[in-house]
């Protein structure tokens, strides 16, 4: 891509879909519905994450999700949150196929409640038998380069490392390994979870993966609406700065103005 | 067929009684629920969306009625 060409040429594809916004944006932990639809069409979001829970049968009309994201529209991706072992992940993603009607799915089988780290002994199984089936994972996972490589072996269509706890908003604390994913896997690698403000979005498109998933970054903005106009700007400045490719550092300075000719 | 008797069974968890013979189509619209709306799970198995109208609710039948929701 040139700097003339448009960055709306830039896509990127997942399962066979292609996608032109590279923020993935949760739907969780708004103040309403209202909210939620207007951060989701100011970040610019092409999918969405949604999850899969019982309908409150003592009060069916209650007002749904699917009423302000309209699922022609938005891709609805459902996630397994909550879910602490493979059978659970794997029985809830079923619903949500029968649910949605399609296979591309997010898969993430947490491994404690304190820092929400995933399990990949259960989330490597649950890859597996997830794909049997024919669904089609992207996978929430550690930012390990080898659990990583194994999950694309086990059929997973993105790969998903945190790039800090799930909520956290502490940016992204592991440069260094989440380089390693992108230069290794062979399928899209997408931040999911760390990004607390803007720059960390940037800095992981920076190091050059192909997307970015948050939700507390947004939700939990003082002004959600704006954080996801934020956001949406930092995916795009990272992905370019990363395209451009940025300048070697150096140790010491460099003058911008020609030292020939002073006066 | 005609069945006078009410079926005991249980909905996300909850106790539920419903008339004899009823399909599961039948029993999400006693429940003011939109079929095209949920996911059908009756005893740990997927009921197919196509086949809920074929599908009779049997005596001590566990269901799990679930739709989307915001999560991250």
């Amino acid at each position: 891509m040139t700097a003339q060409q448009d960055i709306r040429a830039d896509t990127w594809a997942v399962a066979g879909r292609s996608f032109t916004s590279r923020l993935i944006v949760g739907t969780g932990k708004y103040k309403s519905f209202e909210e939620n639809a207007a951060a989701v069409e100011a970040s610019g979001a092409e999918i969405v994450t949604v999850a899969v829970r019982r309908v409150n049968i003592a009060d069916p009309n209650q007002p749904r999700l699917t009423d302000f994201i309209d699922p022609k529209k938005v891709t609805y991706l459902p996630n397994t949150a909550g879910c602490f072992t493979a059978e659970e992940a794997i029985r809830t993603l079923r619903l949500a196929r029968e649910a949605g009607g399609w296979n591309l799915v997010k898969l993430e089988v947490l491994g404690e409640a304190r820092t929400l780290y995933p399990d990949m002994r259960e989330t490597l199984r649950a890859t597996e038998v997830l794909v049997k089936e024919g669904f089609e994972p992207m996978v929430y996972c550690v930012d390990d380069p080898i659990a990583a490589k194994q999950l694309e072996e086990a059929g997973a269509v993105a790969i998903m490392p945190l790039g800090a706890p799930i909520g956290s908003g502490l940016g992204i604390q592991n440069r260094v390994t989440i380089r390693l994913i992108v230069e290794g896997a062979n399928v899209p690698v997408l931040v999911d979870a760390g990004v607390g403000t803007a720059s960390d979005a940037a800095q992981a498109m920076e190091l050059g993966c192909d997307g970015v998933l948050m939700n507390t970054a947004i939700a939990e903005a003082k002004d959600p609406v704006l954080m996801a106009r934020a956001m949406k700007a930092a995916v795009e400045a990272g992905r370019l700065a990363y395209l451009a490719g940025r300048m070697q550092k150096r140790r010491y300075a460099d003058p911008s103005s020609p030292l020939a000719g002073l006066i | 067929m005609t069945v006078a008797t009410s079926l005991s069974i249980r909905v996300n968890g909850e106790q539920r009684q419903v008339p004899g013979g009823i399909s599961i189509a039948e029993m999400l619209g006693e429940l003011g629920l939109d079929e095209r709306k949920v996911a059908v799970e009756r005893n740990l198995a997927i009921v197919p969306r196509s086949t809920l109208g074929q599908v009779r609710v049997e005596d001590g039948d566990a269901f799990e009625i679930v739709h989307f929701v915001g999560g991250g």
